[in-house]
């Protein structure tokens, strides 16, 4: 039973696209049910896959099928995960039905097609994250790619072309970067001994550092694009602002984390010296990302820009604390990857709602809120202060074990600049916050608003409750993903050593010893 | 008892999830307040539980902690939910919860009528948990909850009536200035935690393990650095220079908040962080220099404001700023006993001063309403002669404010006058020690002045009011005075817990009670500064000193309010461009705007508009049309003509060929 549940999950969905062929374009309701059905399925099947998770580093649940033959090429359909995708897969299956239910009433048109490229979507995203074999992998992410590009393109807003050829375009050319580095990384692989495209033949390869420099460039680059990274980040607002709310969710819960996850899978234990080499420039780049963000997301009028660029900012603090490559900054990374999926996730579900009930997402069209919607309100508040990363909430567990990670790591002044970040995030949410929320109520428009009804409140009540459980007991998250973070960082480090130590940028303080334990738990307590 | 500590933040948890949940349908004012209340009174009870069986303890065993659950555990990292009891601790429960039991007590009859009125109780509830946690917390992590929840609390409750422009802006800028300081917290406890992690493999941020192992840290560098940022921090949270701007527009809370949050609990949080932390803080004497220096500084300066502000709430928020920078003096100098001991009769008078003035907003407010008539309620020019309306009010009032200006023997003399003389006395800043003392000194009588001003324009002198309205002018009742009555009672006879050694009737117990807590510091501190012996004759012609200060002080207001009335314009129009700068609180909001935010926003937008629309887009865009343009022509080529194709593979196979003859 065990090794089949990936790949129901996966491919559910797929079936479920393919049954929604057979109803009836106009019954929207049934259209609307049964993609909810499938998606609420698909979570409870999932389920067994944190339950039956054993806390070690090895890939679990894992099916390895061989699929294609072709020439020198062998690809598998071999999946699997880990500590580190575990999350990844639990956060896309969550969001999807929330996704499903928020564009209940405000997709009207097409609603076949929608529901359709949501599913096929999900395949993409899930296949993505259990893919054990590289190719398997690249496959995957350019199936994500296309249903989103319609999602964006057909049912997006006002200037949904624009924004989806955007988002298209700029995916594509890292993809393809990527798709070449794959295949030059696989005929280095076949030359030490390699027979298919298996991701765990790659990770030994001892390459020498000019490849790696060029794999590692076309990989980092196609990721840099996903995650946003600072400057490549100019498609995000557009294409979130211009798509759908669920649109929006899943770009803003899971495919961004795509970029992340795969610095965190591929790029970093495949290329150990590159990632040496490039440390301090994508740190420069994240903390200019953090910053950047922040300043431009403080001065946005819509309300779902500012939110976008708040992503690019929570994702500088993914990656610095990915960079930072000891456990702490990795479990915060990650940790920070599954609250962004929650908080921003969130946060434009409650931009879909304002926005379905008065057509504007301008700041300055709103005010008073707070008086007129009293549960929309306090939920606001309860997920501004996550963005911001309050104690107590998920958002501070993540960016403090991140700042604390990249403090003690060799890019400890890029941590202290990031650390400011804590100050500007306060300063954009809480001034958006002000400005819809607080105030006189006093454009006639928005003093008949009415409350959250109870499809609305339904949605948002698993996103708070895991706002404060992740927020005081992140331990079950944690504690699955050391484990295979401890190996993704001895990957990395172990052929570092090899090569003679640059120093990395540590000015004016000592370096932090190598040595240093990156223990965990369970490793600690042998 | 001890092993039930964790009951203490976990009542006024209970209460806030009850009326934050249910609060809006339970409606019955008494049933929500008496909810609020009785949650903070239990956790009194066990407080005094706890204190008790400590005080039942020998000295060196009050230490006790408590682990609830596993919070953070990543890597070397790791930081429970845990909580620390001793002699300290043991202070500021006390303080929390009493003084916090009866400003819920007030706010009963305070918010009576107020439309959210089950949202002020939940979120003072809330403000009482994090508050609980801050003290509690074994370890900086746990503290730091408590620190941006009380934050948090203090954004809501000055953002109450959000309907006002002036409140949404004032909760948003005390939110971010604490967030300035916070970040200082974040690198002081990253700093703390490298330092030890990596040079002693050492990794906590455990109070107790950092005080065991505290003997490893050098005097000054790597801890300079670290104090500092936690000093930072410090000032954020307790309104010090320069993050101190937030506190007076803290004001537009209810007043009950200003009581309990911004005067009696809440910003004196960074003066319990630097007495947690006492022992990191002495190894670095620089850093003790600049808490002395900053708080003599804001203790002047905030003291110099509070002269010319005609708010009552504003002169009380000044005020505040100003004894903070007292308790700062003392923590600067290694007067941690004194600090703390300031710290809690500040609790007592102030609280009482700001709940008194809200008794008067109260009945000023009542009285103009019923006249129909929308003077400010708060404006110190519109009163007078309230006295005889009020006699309850004026009578803790008057006695809280003799309290403040240090008259013996009331709290305030015990505690300021201690702080003073470890000014002058103690040897760790040599020479600048007297400057310090000297500011202090200075900014007491300014303190006695604005407060004894505040006092004849309020309650003495002829009535100000409306004579409409006059008759209608009456004391608060009982659930509002009482809790004035047992403060006044507190501000009066609190600080004989604390008695010097030189007048000796009784023993200090306040400084035998938290002797094990800062016997290490002062341990420390005998390395690099040895103690000088000072004559009694001395210390008590310093004592006689500051209370002619305090004299003095009392004596100008008398003559400005009471005897010769037109004195003060006198005044303004001799100097009127220092008047106006005075009443203007130096113009320092002006300069923060010039110099902070408004770049911000510029800056934010030449990036939105300049960079990301302009360059990086337009090299996106650039491209594309490049593209477009490439292929428009590539487009005629593929006309559909056989011919032109034909034409064009003999033109490839002559070039392949001339490709490998001429190679």
């Amino acid at each position: 039973m065990n090794e089949v549940i990936l790949s129901l999950i996966t491919f559910l969905p797929l079936l479920g696209a393919f049954l929604l062929l057979f109803i009836p374009k106009d019954n929207h309701g049934l259209l609307r049910g049964f993609t909810l059905a499938v998606t609420v399925v698909t979570f409870l099947v999932s389920l067994p896959l944190v339950t039956g998770f054993v806390t070690n580093a090895d890939y679990q649940f894992v099916q390895n099928i061989p699929w294609i033959q072709a020439g020198p090429f062998k690809m598998n359909y071999h999946v699997g995960i880990d500590g580190i995708s575990l999350w990844l897969v639990m956060l896309t299956t969550f969001i999807m039905p929330i996704a499903v239910l928020s564009t209940w009433t405000a997709v009207e048109e097409k609603v076949k097609g929608y529901m359709a490229c949501l599913l096929l979507l999900q395949v993409g995203m899930i296949g993505a994250f259990i893919s054990l074999d590289l190719f398997l992998f690249y496959i995957f992410w350019e199936v994500m790619l296309i249903p989103m590009y319609f999602i964006i393109g057909i049912w997006g807003g006002k200037n949904r072309v624009y924004a989806a050829v955007k988002f298209f375009i700029y995916t594509m050319v890292g993809s393809l970067l990527m798709l070449v580095a794959i295949i030059a990384l696989y005929f280095k692989g076949m030359a030490s001994g390699a027979t298919d495209f298996s991701l765990v033949n790659f990770f030994n390869l001892n390459l020498d550092p000019a490849t790696q420099t060029w794999m590692f460039l076309a990989f980092a680059l196609a990721f840099a694009i996903k995650v946003p990274m600072f400057p490549l980040h100019t498609w995000l607002p557009d294409a979130h602002t211009e798509a759908p709310t669920a649109g929006s969710v899943i770009l803003a819960a899971v495919l961004l984390k795509m970029g992340t996850y795969g610095y965190v899978r591929f790029a970093m234990p495949l290329f150990p010296n590159a990632v040496q080499q490039f440390t301090p420039l994508i740190a420069t780049l994240s903390v200019i990302g953090v910053v950047y963000a922040s300043l431009v997301a403080m001065v946005q009028e819509d309300v779902k820009k500012l939110v976008a660029y708040s992503s690019v900012a929570h994702l500088g603090f993914v990656m610095l604390g990915v960079f930072a490559l000891n456990q702490m900054g990795l479990q915060g990374g990650m940790l920070q990857m599954l609250n962004h999926g929650i908080s921003t996730g969130a946060l434009f579900l409650i931009v879909g709602f304002i926005y379905e009930r008065r057509h504007t997402r301008m700041i300055a069209d709103f005010g008073g809120l707070a008086k007129q919607m009293p549960i929309f309100a306090t939920i606001f508040l309860i997920v501004t202060f996550s963005s911001i990363g309050l104690p107590g909430t998920n958002g501070f567990v993540g960016e403090f074990l991140v700042l604390i990670g990249a403090f003690e790591s060799s890019i400890r002044w890029w941590a202290v600049i990031a650390s400011s970040g804590v100050i500007l995030s306060a300063v954009y949410m809480l001034w958006m916050f002000q400005r819809v929320m607080f105030g006189k109520l006093d454009n006639p428009k928005n003093q008949k608003l009415q409350d959250l009804n109870g499809r609305e409140i339904a949605i948002m009540l698993p996103l708070v409750f895991l706002i404060f459980y992740m927020g005081f007991y992140p331990t079950p998250f944690t504690s699955t993903m050391a484990p295979a973070l401890d190996k993704v960082i001895k990957q990395t480090r172990l052929q570092t050593a090899a090569v003679p130590e640059q120093p990395v940028a540590a000015p004016a303080m000592p370096a932090m010893p190598h040595a240093v334990p990156a223990g965990h738990p369970a490793v600690e307590a042998k | 008892m001890l092993d039930n500590v964790w009951l203490i933040p976990l009542f006024p948890l209970i209460g806030f999830l009850i009326n934050g949940l249910f609060g809006k349908k339970i409606k019955n004012e008494g049933v929500i307040g008496g909810i609020g209340t009785l949650a903070i009174f239990c956790s009194f009870l066990v407080s005094c539980g706890i204190l008790m069986q400590l005080v039942g303890l020998p000295a060196e065993q009050r230490v006790f902690e408590k682990v609830i659950f596993p919070w953070i555990h990543a890597g070397n990292f790791k930081a429970d939910m845990a909580f620390l009891v001793d002699p300290l601790s043991a202070v500021m429960i006390m303080v929390v919860t009493g003084v916090g039991t009866l400003i819920h007590l007030y706010s009963i009859g305070y918010m009576h009528g107020e439309e959210g009125f089950y949202r002020f109780f939940a979120y003072l509830n809330l403000f009482c948990m994090s508050m609980l946690l801050l003290v509690l917390g074994a370890n900086m992590l746990v503290m730091f909850i408590g620190w941006e929840g009380v934050g948090l609390c203090s954004y809501l409750l000055i953002g109450y009536y959000f309907e006002k422009k002036s409140a949404g802006d004032a909760a948003k800028k005390a939110f971010v200035m604490n967030r300035v300081g916070d970040f200082g917290f974040l690198i002081g406890l990253f700093t703390l935690f490298w330092w030890f992690g990596s040079n002693h493999n050492i990794w906590t941020i455990n109070f107790m393990e950092i005080k065991a192992a505290s003997h490893l840290l050098p005097y000054g560098g790597v801890v300079t650095v670290a104090t500092l940022c936690f000093f930072l921090g410090a000032t954020g949270k307790s309104a010090q220079i320069p993050l101190y701007t937030w506190l007076p527009d803290a004001m537009e809370g209810p007043t009950p908040v200003s009581a309990l949050i911004h005067a009696a609990t809440m910003v004196t949080a960074g003066v319990y962080m630097i007495g947690r932390m006492s022992f990191v803080f002495i190894k670095a004497p620089e850093t003790m220099m600049v808490v002395a220096v900053v708080g003599a500084a804001t203790a002047l300066f905030a003291a110099t404001i509070g002269t010319a502000q005609n708010d009552i709430k504003r002169v009380l928020a000044y005020s505040t700023v100003s004894q903070l920078g007292f308790m700062f003096i003392a923590m600067g100098v290694g007067a941690f006993t004194g600090g703390i001991f300031h710290l809690m009769t500040h609790a007592f008078f102030k609280a009482c001063m700001f709940l008194g003035s809200g008794s008067v907003i109260h009945a000023m407010h009542h009285a103009l309403h019923h006249g129909h008539l929308h003077d400010d309620p708060q404006d110190m020019r519109n009163m007078g002669g309230l006295r005889k309306a009020m006699p309850i009010t004026f009578l803790t009032f008057f006695v809280s404010t003799f309290a403040i200006a240090g008259i013996p023997p009331l709290s305030g003399f015990f505690s300021k006058d201690e702080i003073l003389w470890q000014a002058f006395s103690n040897p760790y800043h040599g020479d600048l020690n007297k400057v310090v003392w000297a500011l202090g000194c200075i900014a007491a009588c300014f303190t006695a002045f604005y407060m004894f001003r505040l006092v004849f324009m309020t309650f003495f002198g002829e009535c100000r009011i409306n004579p409409k309205v006059k008759d209608h002018l009456h004391e608060s009742p009982l659930v509002i005075t009482i809790p004035l009555m047992v403060l006044g009672v507190l501000a009066a006879v609190g600080g004989f817990i604390g008695v010097p050694k030189l007048i000796g009737i009784l023993p200090n117990y306040f400084e035998h009670w938290l002797e094990p807590v800062f016997e290490l510091a002062n341990e420390y501190g005998k390395q690099y500064a040895h103690m000088h012996e000072h004559s009694h004759s001395l210390e008590w012609g310093l004592m006689g000193l500051s209370v002619v200060i305090a004299a003095i002080g009392i004596f100008i207001a008398f003559t400005m309010y009471m005897a010769n009335k037109s004195l003060p314009e006198k005044f303004t129009s001799a100097f009127p461009g220092l008047y106006r700068a005075v009443y203007n609180k130096w113009y320092i909001d002006e300069l923060y705007d010039f110099v902070f935010v408004n770049p911000c926003k510029s800056l934010g937008n030449l990036l939105w508009k300049g960079f990301d629309v302009v360059i990086v887009d337009g090299v996106v865009n650039g491209v594309a049309k490049l593209v477009m343009a490439f292929s428009a022509g590539l487009k005629g080529l593929q006309s559909g003509y056989v011919h032109n194709y034909a034409m064009g593979m003999a033109l490839g196979v002559v070039v392949i060929i001339a490709f490998y003859v001429f190679r």
